[in-house]
């Protein structure tokens, strides 16, 4: 078997399997949903998501520590992640092959060849890489001593810097970046280690709007799944919805077709991670190059070269995604994937400008203390962003979302959404709650979503934890916000029609919600003057009433004067007469010539915020269907103290 | 003319070929610009073609038949309360088609009582099998999320370890159906596809407190098969429930008051919320059942609305003693 049928393989099977995941994340009992499928597998292969929360948060959650072992091979191998693993770079592949499999031999080498647009992706990876990492330079500084993690973070920052060093000596023709990267580390620290107190610097983890295993999640699970299964409906039984996916799919469809123009676009000039992997197979210890200096010429190498890194003439090691296809392509056989350097020469990295790095750098250090002048971390939060049960406070949240859609897809409801700007910048696409959509807000009974979170920016909670019970009786339940109703939209309370639907659907017990009655007098044309009567029974002077509209059994009528002890149940009613209840008839009969009142009885609701836990299904269910009468905002949400309603109570759902 | 400007027959023959294309262009245009054109405003809705309702499912000559059946183990008084009524094969024939309309309405543990119970879904459905049913169906149109309901109340695994089928309700499974007479029920969505072929229809639900109707029991049980935005109708809930028991008439109605939801209904939520009443109702006539249900929740009948306007309408009787009543 020749190794590009292995590389086909392995592709194949990664593309499967990944979609595979995609569709089995479903919470359910069959076989095809989710019963133990390890779906975050590829996410946790990816070490960038490993890397970015680690810069942020000081510590790599569960499964993150696959992404390490796909560091040392990449540093063994070179980039055989980007052709023999990521579905993404995969389909990258197919759809460049069929868009470009007519075109002419010289078209194919021509759109191959390297350029030098290909460094973006590099000042994208360091642009998004210094947002998650600006305090972590003030975190080495300042770590204590008796921290276990110290001596480790020693012995890593000793071995990689001993690495620079050598590279500085022995790369001569390469353009010096220790002297860009000492400046920034000190730039870096200084501010960390003198404005700590004042969070000058502010660290956020948006490597997941361009990291291609998040973004190929995200993606499928948001657009592709939902639309296939809404002809299909074997995944859902109801279409799913998510809001703005179209961008979500704009943006994915648009770099796979990316690919007609050039082949593997998104992986040469964007793609972050492939920049981390081409920095890292600097070192590679087998790489692809020329066995003989001389050679035909012919550049049939770089036919199929899908990592446009110039086989032919000198290797950009870094570029190179071990497709192979050049050396099946080489009539010749004068190319290897060997120890040696290729004998036409090697540039370890594609020409980066110490300008380009500044730029990125500082960019990428400024823009998330830029985009918190809005004050959405502050004063300025949005009570629409409700997040999961399970959510870490915000800050801490924001370093470790990496956009994925893996809570959005099994969210048995459908109300986890991806954050258009309800999170401010930063947030787009981290999980919001939208009660309008889907089916019956967040379910009290349910924590998939703070199980599945592949980085822990949704931890893993219990039941018991999230209603408050067993162990956790002492504690309050998780809170993610609260309902509020409005009064001016509400059928009791503003309409004069019974309802409470949302008193009916609280799902916890004793109720959030809790009715009063008022007995509020019915509009009528002129007062209702009693003509005659019997012990249930009145007739009126006048037609005013329309026949049987005061029988639906929230009617009662009273007397007026003398005022009556209680409201009586009308059970009856024509234009110009009504009979009450026969439980209650009336002791002595009521006058001719006075008047009567007609009541409707209302339950009126109203939320008892120490109960409530803005699970929203009251507002799923409100009959006033556009802007529902009772609405839950993020007011009282447990992972924030600062937005407690409920002075004194203890809310330590936001610890570990 | 010149003879070079003269135009040649060849391109002559050109323009007449070019000139029958754009004719035939403008005709195609014309033709379904003329064909669809419509003088007349457009109305604001199209007409829907309404439904009129379900068929009659109760059996001639046992209607007015119930059976209250004293025990503390609901499957116990499930069967004795059966066989009091002749038996299941007095009630299910060889070869009927079975619905079975479950209060499948919360994502709840079955010992919660927001839902049916489990175990009495798998012996009804067994004991319809066992009768020689050709098909049952469990179905019901839940509030919370449907799957999410069927796997967590237990419904979907009991029905389907006794050879029944469950029928998540799909948005296409819904029919705009109109009451006759009905004031609510008109070009509603109503749960209509599960239904096709069935002969035989039983409805089994908990008794549990509801605030706003008093009470959630047989005849509430059938809002479930309303799809749209059914929560409309609570302005109006006592005619909803009067219309819905005119719109289904069951073959029968089995009322579990093994635990009474006193308080906190109809989620409940707490064990604490519910009341060992031992008491389970099997009875052809869904108004007097509900009629008894109300004092396991220690009401009287008439405190019902809903129950006096049903038996207004003609669905049963509210005086259950004066039917072939038996307590056993």
């Amino acid at each position: 078997m020749s190794i590009i049928s292995a590389r086909r393989i392995s592709q194949a099977f990664f593309l499967v399997l990944f979609l595979w995941f995609c569709i089995v994340t479903s919470s359910g009992e069959k076989w095809r949903q989710l019963r133990g499928w390890p779906v975050n597998w590829l996410l946790e292969m990816d070490p960038l998501v490993g890397l970015g929360t680690l810069l942020g948060t000081h510590e790599l959650h569960k499964g993150l520590l696959w992404g390490l072992a796909v560091i040392i091979l990449t540093i063994l191998l070179g980039r055989f992640f980007c052709s023999w693993i990521c579905p993404f770079g995969t389909i990258h592949q197919i759809v460049g092959f069929l868009g470009r499999r007519k075109e002419a031999l010289f078209q194919k080498i021509d759109s191959n060849r390297f350029n030098s647009w290909q460094s973006v992706k590099y000042w994208l990876l360091v642009f998004l890489l210094s947002g998650a990492a600006a305090d972590f330079i003030g975190f080495s500084a300042t770590i204590s001593r008796d921290d276990p993690r110290r001596v480790w973070l020693v012995a890593g920052v000793v071995c990689i810097a001993t690495v620079l060093l050598l590279a500085f000596y022995r790369l001569k023709d390469q353009k010096n970046m220790m002297i860009p990267l000492a400046v920034a580390v000190f730039f870096a620290s200084f501010l960390n280690v003198v404005f700590r107190e004042d969070q000058l610097l502010q660290h956020s983890l948006q490597t997941g709007l361009l990291d291609p295993i998040p973004l190929a999640y995200r993606s499928i699970n948001l657009i592709v799944l939902p639309m296939v299964d809404a002809s299909f409906r074997h995944l859902s039984p109801t279409p799913r919805f998510y809001q703005g996916a179209w961008f979500i799919g704009a943006l994915f469809f648009t770099s796979i077709l990316l690919n007609l123009k050039i082949p593997r676009f998104y992986c040469r000039f964007i793609c972050p991670l492939g920049a981390l992997f081409g920095l890292l197979s600097r070192y590679a210890i087998w790489r692809i190059g020329k066995t003989d200096a001389k050679c035909a010429e012919c550049l049939m190498c770089e036919k199929n070269c899908e990592g446009a890194c110039s086989p032919s003439g000198r290797m950009i090691l870094s570029e190179c995604v071990l497709c192979f296809n050049c050396i099946k392509a080489c009539q010749t056989k004068q190319i290897a994937y060997q120890k040696e350097p290729s004998a036409g020469g090697e540039l370890p990295v594609p020409d980066l400008s110490r300008r380009g790095f500044m730029i990125s750098f500082f960019s990428g250090v400024a823009a998330i203390p830029i985009s918190r002048t809005s004050g959405v971390m502050a004063a300025n939060w949005n009570p629409g962003l409700i997040r999961p049960p399970g959510t870490l406070s915000e800050k801490d949240f924001l370093s470790r979302c990496i956009k994925c859609g893996q809570c959005m897809r099994i969210c048995p409801t459908n109300v986890i959404q991806p954050a258009i700007l309800e999170g401010g910048i930063e947030g787009v696409w981290t999980p919001v709650l939208n009660f309008r959509i889907g089916k019956s807000g967040c379910r009290h009974t349910c924590i998939a979503c703070s199980h599945l979170c592949p980085t822990g920016a949704i931890r893993p909670i219990t039941l018991d934890e999230r209603m408050g019970k067993g162990i956790f009786s002492k504690s309050d339940p998780i809170r993610i916000g609260t309902a509020f109703i409005d009064r001016g939209r509400c059928f009791p309370w503003s309409m004069d029609k019974p309802c409470i639907v949302c008193q009916e659907n609280c799902p916890v017990s004793p109720k959030a919600i809790f009715t009063k009655i008022l007995f509020s007098t019915l509009r009528v044309p002129a007062p209702l003057i009693i003509s005659s009567a019997d012990s249930t029974r009145v007739m009126l002077g006048g037609a005013h009433l329309v026949p049987n509209r005061l029988t639906t059994g929230d009617y009662f009528c009273r007397l007026k004067n003398p005022q009556d002890p209680h409201e009586r149940l009308i059970i009856e009613n024509s234009e110009n007469h009504i009979v009450i209840s026969p439980k209650f008839p009336w002791k002595s009969l009521p006058e001719t010539g006075k008047e009567i009142e007609v009541f409707i009885r209302l339950q009126q609701p109203y939320v008892d915020i120490e109960r409530c836990i803005g699970c929203g299904i009251c507002e799923h269910e409100c009959p006033v269907s556009g802007k529902r009468a009772i609405r839950v905002t993020a007011e009282n949400e447990s992972r924030n103290k600062t937005r407690t309603l409920l002075p004194g109570k203890s809310n330590d759902h936001d610890r570990f | 003319m010149d003879s070079k400007t003269a135009p040649k027959s060849e391109d002559r023959r050109q323009f007449l070929i070019r000139t029958v294309k754009a004719a035939l262009s403008i005709a195609g245009a014309g033709a379904i610009g003329y064909g669809f054109h419509k003088h007349r405003r457009t109305s604001s809705s199209f007409e829907v073609k309404s439904l009129i309702g379900f068929p009659d499912f109760s059996i001639p000559g046992l209607e007015g038949r119930m059976c209250v059946a004293k025990d503390p183990d609901r499957i116990n008084a499930l069967k004795r309360a059966l066989n009091a009524m002749g038996g299941i094969e007095a009630w299910i024939r060889e070869g009927d088609r079975v619905l079975l309309k479950v209060n499948a309405a919360f994502a709840t543990p079955p010992n919660l009582s927001a839902t049916t119970h489990p175990d009495l879904v798998y012996e009804l459905a067994s004991l319809c099998r066992k009768a020689g049913a050709k098909k049952v169906i469990v179905t019901d149109n839940p509030i919370n999320d449907p799957l999410s309901c069927f796997s967590l109340t237990g419904i979907a695994k009991a029905a389907l370890s006794a050879g029944a089928e469950v029928v998540i309700p799909k948005e296409h499974y819904f029919k705009p159906m109109t009451l006759s007479g009905g004031k609510l029920i008109r070009e509603w969505p109503v749960l209509y596809e599960p239904f096709a072929g069935i002969n035989k229809v039983i409805g089994v639900a908990p008794v549990k407190d509801h605030q706003r109707s008093g009470a959630s029991m047989s005849m509430k049980n059938w809002y479930g098969i309303l799809g749209g935005r059914r929560n409309i109708f609570h302005q109006n809930i006592h005619d909803i429930i009067k219309e819905l028991a005119i719109l289904v008439k069951p073959t029968l109605v089995i009322l579990d008051g093994t635990f009474t939801m006193i308080t906190n209904g109809p989620t409940g939520g707490s064990l604490s919320d519910l009341k060992k009443t031992n008491r389970l109702v099997v009875s052809s006539d869904q108004v007097a059942a509900d009629s008894f249900g109300a004092t396991l929740l220690g009401k009287d009948p008439g405190d019902l609305p809903f129950i006096a306007k049903a038996e207004a309408a003609g669905a049963g009787r509210s005086d259950y003693r004066s039917l072939e009543f038996k307590m056993i």
